[in-house]
């Protein structure tokens, strides 16, 4: 069963819709203990990452997020707030991937946020499995996860590379929207599910 | 590469799609759900619902919708009508709305669009600016083109990027319901002026319409009710002439 880690960051309805949709029990995550009760966990998010990271800091989850074995899911800010920092708010963040989140470069003659469909290159990752390359996911950000060989599985171009997607161990991060992304975020969102502890 | 977006736009009154909608295959044409899920089969890339209930009952019967739009759609989705607070927005957000579009309530009270882009970020707020030209001047019109404001059309869209709006839905009401064509004008010169996304809006009533309109203008987004509506432009059809075109689209 997936937890949604519930920080009063953003809209979590259109996630456990999707979620509904492909049958996935679900349930919230408010403290500590709630972390025990779920096999997988998801950290949405929309909106700005410091402000984002202020509120998660509140909950008291920063670290024992941290310490978990199971997979996690990142979703758009929640996928920023396993890097490093961010430039948006200049924000210390979790620091799971030793990564920055960058505003996108409005010189290199691109419209800031990068909203709507784009493709991806992913790297045979088990959270991509049974997708198309070049598949578009729907992506609505300005901030972007510079792009890192070592824990990118997929990519996607806006102006420069950057990653959208990330993982490290047990941790995995999207920039795009599963929930939104028509069938083919519903089935990273399968995947997601069924990544083994 | 970023697509270009098609986005049907349904007109609702008191949680029902208003318009003669005209597909065959429909069970119940006034079913803004049912409306949305065949568009979103269809392939269209995003929906925007216009709230034109004028009732003090509307805001709940709205939610409401959009709830059930947000259950069963999977593609993004725009409300617009009738928004003025944050409270208001902030209850379509948590009801699965992915952008609000203010009007009206932005062109009365700008600081709307800062005080919405602080609290749930620029990508939530469409400003949606309805234009007419008067004596060889853009200026921007309210209540459907009915009532002309002070605004000159540029200025605004220049302000209200400033301020926040994290897209513009630019509707020629020149060019609107007149199955014209965009005003491609326009649409370059706003395009040109400023860094967000742009929604081309009123006029479109042929494919070409669609494909002069990306490649005459650096709109992200074109919009239309209409021959969608009526079938008169299958959304598969339009995607596929546009990609013969070279224009980036989402298959």
């Amino acid at each position: 069963m997936i937890g949604i880690v519930n920080y009063g960051a953003g809209n979590i309805f259109s996630l456990s819709s999707a979620l509904e949709r492909q049958y996935l029990n679900y349930g919230m995550v408010n403290t500590e203990a709630d972390l025990d009760k779920y096999t997988h966990i998801i950290i949405p998010g929309v909106g700005h990452a410091g402000a984002a990271m202020k509120k998660l800091e509140q909950t008291g989850l920063v670290e024992p997020i941290k310490a978990l074995k199971k997979p996690v899911l990142g979703i758009c800010v929640g996928m920023q707030l396993l890097t490093a920092h961010s430039e948006e708010g200049d924000a210390e963040l979790m620091g799971i991937f030793p990564l920055k989140t960058r505003l996108f470069d409005k010189n290199q003659g691109i419209k800031i946020p990068h909203m709507g469909w784009n493709n991806i290159e992913h790297k045979n990752n088990a959270l991509f499995e049974g997708v198309t390359n070049l598949t578009q996911f729907y992506f609505v950000h300005s901030y972007f996860i510079e792009y890192n060989p070592i824990f990118d599985i997929a990519t996607a171009n806006y102006g420069t590379p950057f990653s959208a997607a990330i993982q490290k161990d047990n941790f995995y991060g999207v920039q795009f929207h599963p929930e939104k992304s028509g069938s083919a975020g519903e089935h990273i969102l399968k995947n997601f599910s069924n990544l083994k502890q | 590469m970023l697509s270009k977006r098609i986005i049907p736009c349904l007109d609702v009154k008191d949680g029902r799609t208003v318009k003669g909608v005209n597909f065959v295959d429909l069970k119940d044409a006034g079913d803004p759900v049912e409306l949305a899920w065949q568009y979103a089969q269809q392939g269209a890339d995003e929906l925007v619902f216009l709230d034109i209930t004028a009732t003090h009952e509307r805001r709940k019967t709205m939610i409401e919708m959009v709830k059930s739009v947000a259950r069963q759609l999977n593609i993004p989705f725009t409300i617009g009508g009738g928004i003025t607070t944050i409270q208001d927005a902030e209850a379509l957000l948590n009801a699965g709305a992915d952008k609000i579009s203010i009007n009206s309530a932005a062109v009365k009270n700008p600081a709307l669009i800062e005080e919405l882009a602080a609290a749930f970020g620029v990508q939530f707020v469409v400003v949606a600016v309805d234009t007419k030209l008067v004596e060889g001047k853009n200026r921007v019109h309210l209540n459907g083109g009915r009532l002309i404001t002070e605004l000159e059309t540029e200025n605004w869209i220049r302000q209200a990027e400033s301020m926040g709006a994290g897209e513009i839905l630019l509707t020629s009401m020149d060019h609107d319901g007149t199955k014209q064509g965009f005003d491609c004008g326009l649409l370059n010169t706003v395009t040109q002026m400023i860094n967000i996304p742009v929604i081309a809006s009123g006029g479109a009533g042929t494919v070409q319409h669609f494909i002069d309109v990306f490649e005459k203008t650096g709109v992200d987004a074109a919009l239309a009710a209409s021959v969608f509506h009526f079938g008169e432009i299958p959304i598969p059809e339009l995607k596929q002439k546009l990609k013969y075109h070279n224009i980036p689209v989402r298959l």
